[in-house]
C-alpha cells in the first residue's frame, strides 16, 4: 500500500521504485535502477490479482463469451465484447448484417471517446499542468475539466443509447442486436456531436502546448488494417516492417515468452517487443484518417513516421476527432431497420475462431475453441498492454539516462511515460504473473 | 471549496476489472458539484495519494483472492466509518468466482505453465473477511446507487435502496414480460432491482446482474425454466455467474 521511493546517493547510480503507479487503470508498478556504469534495467510489474478468465470460461456456452469476458476490464468492456462476438462468429461461420456492422462500429468508437477522454483529461493532463488529480485541476482549469466530462459522457451516452449500458453493455449479442436505436434518439446524439466536433479543437491546442519527453528508439509498430476504413473492429495484421497477415495467422507471428527476472509473459514479434495502440494506428493507417483528423495531426505537430511513445497522447486527441467525424458519417450513412433480429448460430460441428480488433489502448486478440454443442473448450486471449508491456520496458530504459542526464525526476518521467501508454492492468493480468 | 468538514471518500480496487470505479466516473454531471461535500482520500486510478488514513465512507470494488488483499482489507475496517462492498465482485466474487468450482491447481495451470508465483485463492465477496455496512450489488453498480450511499452517508441516514426484483421495474416500464410472454428464460424474477430493468427494456431476458433478490425464490424460478426446456447444466451456469456463491443461487446451481 505505501509507495516507496528510493534515491541512492550520487555516483552509486540511481533507482526509482513506485510500487503503484496512480492515475492508470489496476494495479502496477515500476522499478528502474541506473548503475553507476550506465547501466539500466526496467521492470514494469503487475500485482493485480490474476482472475483465471481463460480456464472459467471454459465449460460455457458461445453466447456467454463476450458477456463474461467484458468483465475483463471496465474500461474497454466494448472492445471485449466485440472481439468475443467476432471471435464466436468467426467459429460458427455467423455473417452478421450491414447494420450490425455499423452498429458495433459506432459502439466501438464511442468507447475509444469515452476510454481516450477518459486517459487525456483525468489520467494524463494533470501531470503536465502540475495537479494530483483533475479534481484539483478543476480549481484553475474549470472550462477544461468541464469539456472533458462532456465528451466523456457522450462517449458514454452513445455506449448506452447503442449498447443498451454503457460499462458492460447488455445489447449486443452473437449474430447482431437485441435491440436497434431509434431515429429520434440518434438524431439527438448528432447535435451533440456536432457540437463537441466544434469544440474539440480546444482540446487540440491544450495537448499541442504541453512539452513531452522525447524517446528516440525506432520500434516496430503493429496495428490491425483495411482499405476501407481507419480500422477498428476488422482488419489484417500489419506492422512498420511489412508484416501481413488475416487475423486468424496471430500467432505464427506473435509469440509469449516468460521472462526469467519477473515471470511476466510479454510478447514479441521475430524476437522484438512492438509498440500497439493509438501512435501505431495513426502511423499505419493515416491515410484512412478524415480530413479534420489529419488537420489535428498537423496542429499537434505530430510528424510521421513517430516512434516516441509519449506521442500516444497527441495520437488521443487525433483520434478522438476522428471518432466525432466517422460517428457522424455512420449514423449519416444508416438505413435503420428496426426489426432486424440478430442471425442465429448453428452449432453441431467442432469449430474454432480468432478476432483482432483495436481497443482503445490497441491490438486485441480472442480466440476460442468451441465444442459441437456450442461449449468452450478453450480460450486465449491476448489485451494491449499485454502487448506492449515488453516495449514499456525497453521505452522505460531508454527514456531513464536521459531523464538523469538532463536532470530531471527519474520516478515522475517514468510515471509520465507509464500513463502516456495508458496501461490497462486488469486486462493485462492473462498473461502477466503476480509480483508480490 | 468550502470551509465546511467535507466527506472523506475512498474507493478501493481489488480483484475485479475497474467497472465500479468508472461507474462513479459516469457521474459526470454531479461530480464537481459533489466535491463541494466530499473529499477523496484514496482513489488512485483518479489522484497520486497514496496513504492510509481514516475514512468516513470507503467504496471497495473487486473481491478479495490474494493474501495482500486479505490483510489490506482488515486494514481498511479499522480506519473506515461505513465499509461499502462496491459491485457483484465485492458482493459475491461476481463472473471469476466461477472458478470457485474447478481446482486452484487445474485453473492456475490453464493461463500459466510456471505456476509457483501465484498467490491467488478461492473468490470471495469481501464481507467474507470483515463486517460490511452497506451492499452495492450490480456489474457494476447504477450510479443513482453511488449517489444515494454518498448522500445517505453525508446525512447519515440509511440509504434507500431496492430489495425487490427487477420484475417491479419492468412493470414500471410496462415492458412486455420476457419470461412468461416471449417464454425466454429471464432471471429478473429472483435478481434485485436496481439496472431499471435494461435487459428486458432491450429485449432480451435477464441475466442476474445485479445478484439475488431479498426473499428469492430460485428453486421455484428454475422449475419454470425447466418447463422451458433448459438443460439442468444450462441452469447451473445461469446461476452460477454473476451471484454463484451467494447462498440463494446455490441451492440452484450447488455449493
Amino acid at each position: 500500500m505505501s509507495k516507496k521511493v528510493e534515491a541512492e546517493p550520487e555516483g552509486e547510480g540511481k533507482k526509482a521504485e513506485v510500487c503503484y503507479v496512480a492515475r492508470v487503470e489496476g494495479q502496477g508498478g515500476i522499478n528502474v535502477e541506473v548503475s553507476k556504469t550506465g547501466n539500466v534495467s526496467a521492470q514494469f510489474q503487475v500485482f493485480e490479482p490474476i482472475r483465471f478468465f481463460e480456464a472459467f470460461l471454459m465449460g460455457r456456452k458461445y453466447h456467454e463469451v463476450h458477456e463474461l469476458t467484458s468483465r475483463i476490464c471496465g474500461i474497454c468492456p466494448i472492445a471485449h465484447q466485440v472481439t468475443a462476438l467476432r471471435a464466436v462468429e468467426n467459429a460458427l461461420k455467423v455473417q452478421v448484417s450491414a447494420q450490425t456492422r455499423a452498429l458495433r462500429r459506432i459502439l466501438a468508437l464511442s468507447g475509444w471517446i469515452q476510454s481516450h477522454t477518459l486517459s487525456l483529461y483525468l489520467l494524463t493532463a494533470p501531470d503536465y499542468l502540475g495537479f494530483e488529480s483533475a479534481i484539483e485541476m478543476a480549481k484553475e482549469h474549470m472550462d477544461v475539466v468541464k469539456q472533458a466530462l462532456r465528451l466523456k459522457k457522450l462517449g458514454n451516452d452513445l455506449g448506452e443509447l447503442v449498447g443498451g449500458r454503457a460499462i458492460h453493455p447488455i445489447s449486443a449479442v452473437v449474430g447482431g442486436f437485441t435491440r436497434t436505436p431509434t431515429k429520434e434518439d440518434l438524431a439527438k446524439m448528432m447535435v451533440r456531436l456536432k457540437k463537441e466536433k466544434e469544440e474539440i479543437w480546444r482540446a487540440v491546442d491544450l495537448f499541442s502546448s504541453f512539452n513531452y519527453p522525447e524517446i528516440n528508439r525506432r520500434t516496430k509498430l503493429v496495428a490491425i488494417s483495411n482499405d476501407k476504413e481507419y480500422a477498428v473492429n476488422e482488419g489484417r495484421l500489419v506492422s512498420n516492417n511489412g508484416l501481413e497477415s488475416p487475423e486468424e495467422g496471430y500467432r505464427k507471428f506473435v509469440e509469449e515468452k516468460e521472462v526469467s527476472y519477473s515471470n511476466t509473459k510479454k510478447s514479441f514479434i521475430d524476437g522484438e517487443d512492438f509498440l500497439t495502440g493509438p501512435i501505431a494506428r495513426v502511423n499505419l493507417n493515416y491515410q484512412k484518417l478524415t480530413r479534420d483528423a489529419k488537420k489535428a495531426a498537423e496542429q499537434l505537430n505530430l510528424s510521421l513516421p513517430c516512434y516516441n511513445p509519449f506521442m500516444n497522447i497527441k495520437a488521443r486527441v487525433v483520434e478522438v476527432v476522428y471518432a466525432l467525424d466517422e460517428i457522424m458519417r455512420t449514423i449519416d450513412a444508416l438505413r435503420l431497420d428496426f426489426s432486424e433480429q440478430p442471425v442465429k448460430a448453428e452449432t453441431g460441428t467442432p469449430c474454432e475462431g480468432a478476432a483482432l480488433t483495436e481497443a482503445p489502448r490497441g491490438l486485441l486478440y480472442h480466440w476460442y475453441k468451441l465444442d459441437s454443442s456450442g461449449i468452450v473448450e478453450k480460450a486465449d486471449i491476448v489485451t494491449p498492454t499485454a502487448h506492449n508491456s515488453a516495449n514499456i520496458e525497453a521505452s522505460l530504459q531508454a527514456l531513464a539516462p536521459e531523464l538523469l542526464k538532463k536532470g530531471q525526476d527519474l520516478k515522475f518521467g517514468c510515471e509520465k511515460l507509464i500513463r502516456a501508454y495508458d496501461p490497462c492492468i486488469s486486462c493485462s493480468v492473462h498473461v502477466t504473473n503476480l509480483q508480490e | 471549496m468550502s470551509t465546511e468538514k467535507r466527506l472523506r471518500v475512498a474507493v478501493y480496487k481489488f480483484t475485479g476489472c475497474a467497472g465500479c470505479q468508472m461507474e462513479f466516473l459516469r457521474l459526470e454531471d454531479e461530480l464537481l458539484e459533489l466535491t463541494k461535500k466530499i473529499e477523496f482520500v484514496y482513489f488512485m486510478m483518479v489522484q497520486n495519494r497514496d496513504e492510509l488514513e481514516r475514512y468516513d465512507i470507503c467504496f471497495v470494488e473487486g473481491s478479495v483472492s490474494t493474501p495482500r488483499e486479505l490483510e489490506e482489507i482488515k486494514m481498511i475496517r479499522a480506519n473506515t466509518r461505513t465499509l461499502v462492498a462496491f459491485g457483484d465482485c465485492a458482493v459475491t466474487g461476481c463472473v471469476p468466482s466461477i472458478r470457485n468450482w474447478l481446482s486452484q491447481s487445474e485453473a492456475e495451470k490453464v493461463v500459466y505453465k510456471d505456476t509457483s508465483p501465484i498467490r491467488s485463492f478461492k473468490v470471495g465477496g469481501i464481507g467474507e473477511y470483515v463486517p460490511v455496512d452497506l451492499t452495492l450489488p450490480g456489474c457494476p453498480p447504477h450510479k443513482n446507487m453511488i449517489l444515494e450511499a454518498i448522500t445517505a452517508s453525508l446525512l447519515e441516514i440509511r440509504p434507500d435502496l431496492r430489495m425487490h426484483s427487477v420484475c417491479v421495474e419492468c412493470k414500471l416500464r410496462e415492458n412486455v414480460c420476457i419470461l412468461t410472454s416471449l417464454g425466454k428464460a429471464c432471471m429478473g424474477p429472483v435478481t434485485r432491482a436496481g439496472c431499471g430493468a435494461i435487459c428486458p427494456t432491450y429485449g432480451r431476458e435477464c441475466e442476474g446482474c445485479y445478484g439475488p433478490m431479498s426473499d428469492a425464490n430460485p428453486a421455484s424460478l428454475a422449475a419454470e425454466f425447466h418447463k422451458l426446456g433448459v438443460s439442468s447444466q444450462d441452469l447451473v451456469r445461469k446461476f452460477r455467474k454473476y451471484a454463484g456463491t451467494s447462498k440463494e443461487f446455490e441451492e440452484v446451481s450447488g455449493r
